[in-house]
């Protein structure tokens, strides 16, 4: 038989017992629709997992210091490469060198410094580090009471909330308080900052002045996350935009440790943050840099047995999903077994009029393989509905929790696919047996049967 | 008459089976030939092994001993799958309960064949409603099988047995549910296709009278032997009467 004849001749069958095939079939469609709601959920939960490790900043960014420090972060490291002495300083030249590797997408200095803050004339210590352009999409900055810098030289501070809290005179744990509450009174209002200018001596390339200045900045956000949790101990809790931090010329710790050798008004930074394209490449720009005879540090373990978790998740969400298709694939098995059974006759009919054995089962095989396509497809879009509908009660939750909307249900091509795929599959191997069993049928007994 | 070619021999069929403990020889060594465009009637008593016969002869069931040759074939030595092929080019059948599939339009169980014969969809529609205008059903294309009336299913079989142009027309009782008078309808198409068609036809019946009115020679069955046969050359003459 032609293709298309089997074809129409099943979905013929089965609407001539449109109840039964019918609901075989929803039994079908609700076993895809597991899978694809339980998959979809890991999906996106792993892609939010790496989107909000990526907005961290945590797992695309390398620590860059230099090995003039002297610091003793790791032996090992310090035991290669060049001694400190001879090994090259961390300056404007060495930060151009390494934005200029390929898998960069930016290297930036770090300004950080302690300083003295007046708020409404009473004074305030902190440490200060500037941020640049691109930090804007850091998840700090996410729903953000304010708004992040307007331009990289703007006059702007974005304070974190443990120090808006400290501004306020606020005794309790600013934990517990919500941060738009201290960002009310504080947005817009302007600070003092007291500094140290290093700029250099006129007339002489071998001596610089360090000259107390100040500088008005208006709060323009308050964080309640940290930015700068990387930094642990160093981390600051006031924000400056990147080239005003640099066109300043605070006083940086490194200037006291190269103040013997590089004199004049050429700064050298503590460390430099690089940022990678992708957190894949992290260990190659990390060679490179060390290659150039500097430290390096970043956390990159953690994005790899993240992946394991969700992989091993990912199977366990699948096998679940599964067992809903098995159990729908059972059906599949009654229902045509039923129906082998019922047609006998018709069967016994189609045989005496010349129909082959591999008519007969490619018949039973169409029909089961129809049953599964149809439940398949009704199944992803009930499992991409259902997995909505858990998306949008989750926001209804945050939002109630006073958390931003998140997406963590997605359902890719490759799922749509596969589920309908799975489902077609499952389908013709639970008509095996049935299209087996009607091709056998003796057409004798058949057409005796009343 | 020697020279005309043979449609069936067979040669010492025994088709045996068994029923819980007892053996039951439904056929048992029957020898017979049937020549091409003759029209031959199996007689005898219900369990007399007729129907088993006619069974064997369409390729539906094996013999468990013999030979049948049809067609040049051995039937007993033939795949399934061929098999199916003899029945679907070779033998065009006719039962006593018409077994048209209920689900289906007339036209569409008159075209069935033709999907198994694989002939192109354009082709079907034409062909079957030819074969249904034949037998005087073209009023009733699209009604179902149980909208019609006894005679006019059995009608429908058989544009259904000749649509894919067989040798042979097998019928099993064809007028066993039909009054006399459509009954008779019926024998004279069976008539019109042998004669006309040169189609050899094999009739299970047990109703002497109508064997003797239409069939060239009966032979006479009893547990499963052949037990007669007698030329009919009547036939011929009284159907023209």
């Amino acid at each position: 038989m032609k293709i298309y004849d089997v074809t129409e001749l099943a979905l013929r069958n089965l609407r001539e017992s449109l109840l039964r095939n019918s609901l075989t079939t929803v039994g079908i469609s609700v076993g895809v629709a597991s899978l694809v709601a339980m998959l979809s959920l890991g999906i996106g939960l792993q892609q939010l997992a790496s989107r909000r490790l990526a907005k961290s900043g945590l797992f695309d960014t390398v620590i860059v210091t230099s090995r003039r420090d002297g610091r003793d972060f790791n032996r090992d490291q310090n035991a290669e490469g060049p001694p400190p002495a001879e090994s090259p300083s961390l300056d404007e030249a060495a930060r151009k060198q390494i934005e200029q590797l390929p898998a960069v997408a930016e290297a930036y200095p770090d300004i950080r410094f302690i300083t003295e803050l007046r708020y409404q004339d009473k004074p305030h210590v902190t440490m200060i580090a500037g941020l640049p352009a691109s930090a804007k999409n850091n998840d700090a900055f996410e729903g953000m009471p304010g708004h992040y810098f307007s331009d990289d030289n703007a006059r702007e501070i974005i304070l974190q909330k443990s120090f808006a809290a400290e501004l306020l005179g606020s005794q309790r744990n600013s934990e517990d308080v919500d941060v738009t509450k201290l960002a009310t009174p504080l947005l817009g209002k302007e600070l003092v900052m007291r500094y140290a200018e290093r700029t250099a001596n006129s007339g002489s390339s071998s001596a610089y002045s360090v000259v107390s200045r100040e500088q008005t900045l208006k709060i323009v956000g308050v964080s309640d996350l940290d930015p700068d949790s990387m930094r642990g101990p160093t981390r600051a809790r006031v924000f400056l935009p990147l080239a005003l931090a640099q066109s300043l010329h605070v006083m940086q710790p490194a200037d006291l440790r190269d103040a013997a050798s590089r004199p004049g008004n050429s700064p050298t930074f503590l460390t430099v943050s690089v940022r990678v394209k992708s957190p894949a490449e992290i260990g190659s720009v990390e060679s490179s840099i060390k290659k150039m005879g500097f430290n390096t540090f970043s956390i990159v373990d953690a994005t790899k047995s993240m992946g394991r978790f969700f992989a091993v998740l990912d199977l366990f969400l699948g096998i679940f999903g599964s067992l809903a298709l098995t159990v729908a694939s059972i059906g599949i098995v009654n229902t045509l077994v039923m129906a082998i059974l019922e047609r006998r006759r018709e069967i016994g009919i189609m045989k005496a009029l010349g129909a082959s054995d591999g008519d007969v089962k490619l018949l039973f095989f169409a029909e089961a393989g129809a049953m599964g396509l149809l439940g398949g497809a009704v199944g992803v879009a009930l499992g991409w509905t259902i997995g909505r509908i858990i998306n949008f009660g989750m926001n209804i939750y945050l939002k109630q929790q006073h958390f931003p909307p998140e997406q963590i249900w997605f359902v890719p091509w490759w799922l749509v696919l596969g589920s309908i795929a799975f489902a077609l599959v499952v389908s013709l191997l639970s008509g095996l047996y049935p299209a087996s069993r009607a091709a056998k049928l003796d057409p004798v007994q058949a057409l005796r049967y009343e | 008459m020697t020279a005309t070619p043979l449609a069936v021999q067979t040669e010492n069929a025994c088709r045996h089976y068994t029923m819980g403990h007892s053996l039951i020889r439904a056929v048992d060594g029957i020898s017979l030939e049937i020549r091409s465009g003759e029209y031959v009637a199996l007689l005898g008593v219900s369990g007399s092994g007729k129907s088993s016969l006619l069974n064997l002869i369409a390729g539906l069931d094996r013999p468990t001993s013999g030979t049948i040759l049809a067609d040049g074939k051995d039937l007993a030595k033939l795949s399934r799958e061929d098999l199916s092929k003899y029945r679907l080019h070779t033998v065009g059948m006719v039962f006593q309960s018409f077994n048209l599939i209920p689900g289906m339009t007339v036209l569409e169980n008159v075209e069935l064949p033709l999907r198994f014969a694989e002939v192109d969809r354009s082709k079907r529609a034409g062909l079957a409603t030819e074969a249904l205008s034949r037998v005087g059903l073209s009023g009733r294309l699209n009604h179902r099988p149980s909208e019609l009336s006894g005679g006019e299913q059995q009608r429908a079989s058989l544009a259904r047995a000749l649509i894919n142009h067989p040798t042979m027309l097998l019928a099993d009782e064809p007028t066993g549910n039909l009054d006399s008078r459509t009954g008779t309808e019926i024998m004279e198409f069976i008539r019109e296709f042998n004669r006309s068609l040169g189609m050899t036809v094999i009739m299970v019946t047990h109703e002497r009278p109508l064997a003797e009115r239409y069939a060239h020679r009966l032979i006479f069955l009893e547990d499963g032997k052949l037990i007669q046969e007698q030329a009919n050359p009547g036939a011929a003459a009284k159907g023209d009467s």
